[in-house]
């Protein structure tokens, strides 16, 4: 039966030409419109790690104390968006969480053994050995370093697909040498192709960039006494030398722990507000516990991932889409009023007006999949401009992959279907006696 | 048997209420062929509507074949229309973009019919009507006569009860006419009951039965005592 109602929804389809064609051209163009500020506001709200979101916490330490987050005037109480290294380093050493990490950006120049591999510079990303687990990075080959790594500040790194790639060719380089500024680092494992955009795991850089080339142990780094390549604030001037930097309160690390329940966030929180307590009783800080502990989500909220040019553009074109399907509604009302007679026609021959009302909705589907390819081809030729013409940020997330051409054959299929209720009921309720006279 | 008692309907606008039936009351027996003639306006079409499902009606009572049909709800009334009616219109409402197989087809599928019936169903009723030759044809590649044939075989391919046919030689020469008289006269001989709407004297003549309306009821006397 669905075959033969298919046939029928395809001569449909085929008679009245044009106002098919009015009625896929909209829907097409309401749902490329919609489809293209959509995809960028879905991949820049995306989280990239939804599955464990709610346990991973990202740690601010108030080391500057009240009204001086510069960094974040509308909110005068809200501590700076990294910690220092001296905070980090009091979360590191107390193991409190299941898993943690201090973080920065770094960069070295990167040398192979073969002495035709010309020197590029790379970027790093100084952390812990938990990194890798705590974040679910996927390895094409070896693995992370240790917690012993940690300890003995280890010359081994781990090396993004992409930097693989460029040094090695396809081959795996696992136990293979690299030079980082001139000094051999052990290869210890390779990732697969690694991108979470939003980089979430440092939202006070460049948010949508791609991740680093390596990842090298946090504790080599900050022994060859490395300047981060990130963003760096000082309240109070950075000290004398490295060591005066590392005792400064200068703010240039983001600091990740993961707790083994989203429930176990009001103990870290104590710990950390703790931790402040004995900072004002020693005299080191002068002001009241100030300390945050957000999970993925509400980081990327609090951050604002999204701006707020991409958030006003999805809701016009969500409006758009709305006024699309307004006049596809006519469009198809126009159309099933055409065709009266034949409905009045087949209630004289013995359709129900629940048969005519479900066929009515199939013929809806036709077009609705006709205008989802317009729509897709639609979409893809928004995001392709939004690449050339974006700004960097949308550049970096403008792109359509299977789950947003699955959106747009949804969203054709439930927009097209709602505005084509009131058409195809209208429709059924023609009286068939009027029409089959007039007829 | 189709059997209307004091059976009303009026049609109603903001101004006006038209009682296009009233007190109508006629009762036509299994196998007959019974021709309605009266002026235009006089309610012939309504009455035709109403025995045929298409329209409901205020009051009195009327039962199709043994059905009670007051208070059927739409998809009762569908599943009854399709299995015990069949229509015949003047000007032959086939659908242009299906070929007459598919035109015939049409009330078979809402009866969800297996296949294989359907497909004897349609041949047989095409044949029957001459045009088995034809079955691929669309409905513009036919003469007037053609097309009226192939109305009667949609109308014939479900083995209804009833056949109602609404001034049915109308839209054709006198010719063509006679030949889709005639082609009713042999259904009607078979054993289907036949009620005819029509103008014409001379096709009403050929019928087993008269019924004049006038005014929205049965004028003639003779034939209610009749039909009672």
């Amino acid at each position: 039966m669905i075959i033969y109602q298919l046939k029928m929804a395809w001569l449909n389809f085929k008679r009245a030409p044009a106002l098919t064609a009015l009625m896929v051209l909209a829907i097409g163009v309401g749902i490329g419109a919609s489809m293209t500020s959509l995809q960028v506001f879905r991949a820049m709200s995306g989280n990239p790690i939804a599955w464990k979101s709610d346990r991973l916490f990202y740690v601010q330490i108030d080391s500057w104390g009240p009204g001086e987050n510069a960094s974040n005037s509308q909110a005068e109480r809200e501590p700076p968006d990294q910690v220092s290294y001296r905070d980090a380093q009091m979360v590191m050493q107390a193991k409190q969480a299941k898993r943690q990490a201090a973080m920065f950006q770094t960069g070295f120049m990167l040398k192979s053994a073969d002495p035709k591999f010309k020197p590029i510079t790379s970027t790093a990303r100084a952390t812990y050995s938990d990194f890798f687990p705590m974040f679910d990075v996927p390895f094409a080959a070896g693995s992370g370093w240790t917690a012993d790594d940690d300890e003995r500040r280890s010359r081994v790194v781990v090396l993004s697909a992409a930097l693989n790639e460029k040094v090695f060719g396809e081959v795996n380089s696992v136990g293979k040498s690299v030079f980082l500024d001139q000094v051999e680092f052990k290869v210890i494992g390779v990732l697969k192709r690694w991108q979470p955009r939003p980089k979430f795991y440092d939202l006070t850089n460049a948010n949508f960039s791609d991740s680093e080339d390596m990842f090298v142990p946090y504790s080599y780094v900050v022994g060859a006494q490395m300047q981060p390549w990130g963003n760096n604030n000082c309240r109070e001037g950075s000290g004398e030398g490295y060591a005066g930097y590392l005792a400064s309160t200068c703010i240039w690390q983001q600091l990740w722990v993961e707790l083994d329940r989203p429930l176990e966030q009001p103990r870290f929180l104590d710990f950390l507000n703790n931790f402040s307590l004995d900072q004002r009783k020693s005299g080191v800080t002068s002001w009241a516990p100030n300390n945050r502990l957000r999970n993925v989500s509400q980081w990327m909220e609090e951050v604002g991932i999204v701006p707020s040019d991409v958030q006003i553009s999805a809701i016009l074109s969500v409006g758009f889409l709305l006024v699309c399907l307004i006049n596809t509604a006519g469009l198809m009302l126009a159309k099933s009023l055409s065709r009266s007679g034949e409905i009045g026609l087949k209630r004289a021959l013995g359709a129900s007006r629940a048969t005519l009302f479900r066929q009515g909705l199939l013929d809806a589907s036709l077009v609705a999949i006709a205008g989802a390819l317009v729509g897709g081809v639609l979409t893809w030729l928004g995001l392709l401009a939004m690449r050339k013409l974006g700004d960097e940020e949308i550049q970096a997330v403008a792109r359509l992959d299977p789950m947003a051409l699955l959106l747009v054959l949804a969203l054709a299929l439930i927009s097209t279907l709602l505005a084509a209720l009131y058409p195809t009921w209208r429709a059924s309720l023609i009286a068939p006696a009027t029409q089959l006279k007039t007829n | 048997m189709l059997k209307m008692q004091k059976l009303s309907k009026i049609y109603r606008t903001h101004q006006i209420e038209t009682h296009a039936l009233r007190e109508f009351s006629l009762t036509v027996n299994e196998g007959e062929f019974v021709a309605v003639t009266g002026p235009s306006g006089s309610g012939k079409t309504t009455f035709l509507n109403v025995a045929g499902l298409l329209e409901e009606f205020e009051g009195g009572s009327y039962q199709l074949d043994g059905h009670d049909v007051r208070g059927l709800n739409d998809n009762q009334r569908s599943k009854l229309r399709n299995e015990k009616i069949g229509f015949i219109f003047q000007s032959f409402n086939l659908i242009p973009d299906l070929s007459l197989f598919d035109n015939v087809d049409l009330p078979l599928r809402y009866r969800r019919m297996p296949t294989s019936e359907r497909q004897k169903r349609i041949t047989d009723a095409l044949t029957r009507v001459g045009l088995g030759s034809r079955m691929q044809h669309y409905p513009s590649e036919l003469s007037g006569g053609q097309q009226q044939r192939a109305a009667i075989a949609r109308a014939l391919a479900g083995s209804p009860r009833f056949l109602l046919a609404d001034e049915p030689t109308g839209n054709l020469d006198s010719q063509m006419a006679r030949g889709v008289m005639e082609l009713l006269e042999e259904i009607n001989a078979s054993g289907t009951t036949i009620i005819m709407v029509t103008h014409d004297p001379d096709l009403a003549r050929r019928a087993q039965r008269n019924v004049h309306v006038l005014d929205g009821q049965v004028s003639d006397g003779l034939q209610l005592v009749a039909a009672a």
